[in-house]
């Protein structure tokens, strides 16, 4: 692999399952169309699952709760370096359907962060079985954060 | 049930609260018998510090019975004596599996916009803190919920009484992460900076892994007089000697081989917790970020300073050059109990650690506001508050 590959194979994934079957270098993330702003729209989003891809993407079906955004993003898988498991990235399509529409309301002008909630419960549901939740707050205060999405029962 | 929360400004107050309840399948709820104050929890009261709820509950480091456990918790059953560690951690993270617990990806707040903010990743859960470090309610309570309890809670032999292992939960454990951060061995030169109950305890770590001198510098003459005669350290008053000058004629002009920062919230100063704060202006370097400082000059060349205080947010003039000129390894970290609690459990069963002593003030939970008082002030010689919530005041 040349100098500038810094994850390896990297998949690109269609919601329907089976790999989209084009395999891209990791510096493929790089280009977007989309102007790439540091949280913006058009930059992945992307964690490391301390699980292997077929633990992550089961079937090579996308995980729940990143089904839910099928037809919104576009999603990419690829194998860690040093055995640190699987680096799962998505970002939101420059051509995709608007947000689910509370989740568009919720988020105004920051859609990335459903992108990267959604991430950070596949991560912790791969690695930990479940979505970890917080303690239900003193009357003044909200209970479970803001529910970008809908919480994983 | 009863608990002592945070009401606003530096006011607390002991309230009502619901009791906890299971909320993953991995939680155990423990009825807490001690939890006790922490350095830590005193910037969290500081004027200014937008991080807590009112009526959030404080306290992180305690010790109980479980008296419920969620479906998949494998390890525990009610009835049980366990001691927590403060840090929430999930176990099974990258970071984790290589032992770097309060570096754990999932035990803070699932919520990006909640979690990285501070620091731009998220870290290990902690109770009785801000949202960022979970939301998880705290210890001074008579109940508390613990997840991941597989994880995070550990039975407690027999031999070790609940006084001194409510000190397993973090004072311990932190104090042996500093001297495992500096790498201390035989022979080694420490000097430790706080003579709280994380800086007694750095020093007796450091002794226990073979350290040939150990001296310990704070300006509490109670504190320091307790250090020597307890665990048997030299002191220094930062009030009344130049400590750089002392540490290098005490060690034959190299400087101590290593540094550890366990000091508090200076007397009298505010750290900047937070970005915004640090441009407002309105905070001055105090306790752990002057302490730091001064290790750093101290540091005989190519030591380690470690880096425990958790209070400040942002430092400048810091000497960068002297670390480079030096050679030094400045290292940090918030514990990871998980990794050295059940070795420390040992210790105190053979009597090892006799952490108890650091609980100078015993008080029922509705004491709380007057316990917080004296350990904010020091007042009475006061190291550790502990707290007894089954107990009623009378
Ligand atoms: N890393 C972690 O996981 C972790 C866990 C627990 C506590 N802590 C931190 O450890 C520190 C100590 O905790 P504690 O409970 O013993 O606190 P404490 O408040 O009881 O004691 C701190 C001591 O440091 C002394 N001090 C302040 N400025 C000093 C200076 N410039 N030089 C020397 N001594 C100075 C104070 O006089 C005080 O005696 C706190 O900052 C706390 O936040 C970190
Ligand atoms: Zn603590
Ligand atoms: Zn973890």
């Amino acid at each position: 692999m040349g100098r500038n590959t810094r994850t390896g194979i990297m998949i690109v994934v269609a919601a329907s399952g089976v790999a989209a079957g084009r395999a891209l270098v990791g510096a493929g993330r790089r280009h977007s169309r989309r102007s790439v702003t540091a949280t913006g729209a058009g930059r992945w989003q992307v964690v490391t699952v301390n699980r292997p891809p077929a633990e992550v993407l089961p079937g090579g079906l996308w995980p729940e709760p990143l089904r839910r955004l099928d037809g919104a993003v576009e999603v990419q898988v690829g194998t860690a370096p040093g055995a640190r498991g699987t680096e799962l990235a998505a970002r939101l399509r420059a051509d995709g359907p608007p947000l689910p529409g509370l989740a568009a309301h919720l988020l105004g002008d920051d859609p990335a962060l459903l992108v990267r909630r959604a991430l950070r419960q596949v991560k912790q549901l791969a690695e930990t079985g479940e979505v970890l939740r917080a303690d239900v707050g003193p009357p003044d205060r909200p209970g479970d954060g803001g529910g970008f999405l809908p919480e994983v029962p | 049930m009863r608990a002592l929360c945070w009401v606003g400004g530096d006011g607390l107050a002991v309230r009502e609260v619901p009791e906890p309840r299971l909320r993953n399948t991995q939680d155990a709820i423990v009825r807490v018998s001690r939890s006790a104050t922490c350095g830590a929890d005193l910037p969290l009261l500081s004027p200014g510090d937008a991080g807590l709820g009112v009526g959030d509950v404080l306290g992180h480091e305690f010790l109980g019975e479980v008296v419920e456990v969620g479906p998949e918790v494998r390890r525990h059953r009610v009835g049980d004596r366990v001691v927590v560690c403060s840090v929430v951690s999930c176990g099974r993270c990258w970071y984790c599996r290589r032992g770097l617990y309060s570096c754990c990806d999932n035990g803070g707040s699932t919520e990006p916009m909640v979690a990285e903010p501070p620091w731009g990743e998220p870290a290990g859960g902690c109770y009785g803190h801000p949202r960022s470090a979970g939301g998880f309610a705290g210890s001074h309570a008579e109940y508390v919920r613990v997840p991941y309890a597989d994880v995070g809670a550990f039975p407690v032999p027999d031999a070790v009484s609940d006084d001194r292992a409510v000190f397993a939960s973090d004072a311990a454990p932190t104090g042996w992460l500093g001297a495992d951060l500096g790498g201390v061995g035989p022979g080694d030169v420490v000097a430790v900076w706080g003579a709280g109950a994380v800086g007694q305890l750095t020093a007796l770590a450091a002794l226990l892994r073979g350290a040939e001198r150990v001296i310990v510098v704070d300006r509490h003459d109670e504190r320091l007089r307790m250090a020597e005669r307890d665990i048997g350290v030299e002191t220094l008053h930062y009030g009344r000697t130049d400590i750089p000058a002392e540490l290098r004629e005490r060690t034959g002009g190299r400087g101590p081989d290593v540094c550890v920062e366990a000091a508090g919230a200076g007397d009298g100063g505010t750290e900047a917790r937070g970005f915004g704060q640090r441009l407002l202006g309105g905070a001055r370097p105090t306790g752990s970020s002057l302490a730091v400082r001064e290790a750093v000059h101290a540091c005989r060349k190519g030591g380690t300073v470690a880096v425990l205080g958790a209070g400040p947010g942002f430092v400048d003039a810091f000497p960068l050059g002297a670390v480079l000129h030096k050679g030094l390894t400045v290292r940090g970290a918030r514990q990871h109990g998980q990794r050295y609690i059940p070795m420390l459990l040992k210790l105190m069963a053979r009597d090892e650690i006799r952490a108890e002593r650091l609980a100078t003030h015993r008080l029922p939970l509705e004491e709380g506001p007057r316990g917080y008082a004296l350990f904010r002030e020091r007042a009475d010689g006061c190291v550790r508050v502990v707290f007894s919530p089954q107990e009623r005041a009378g």
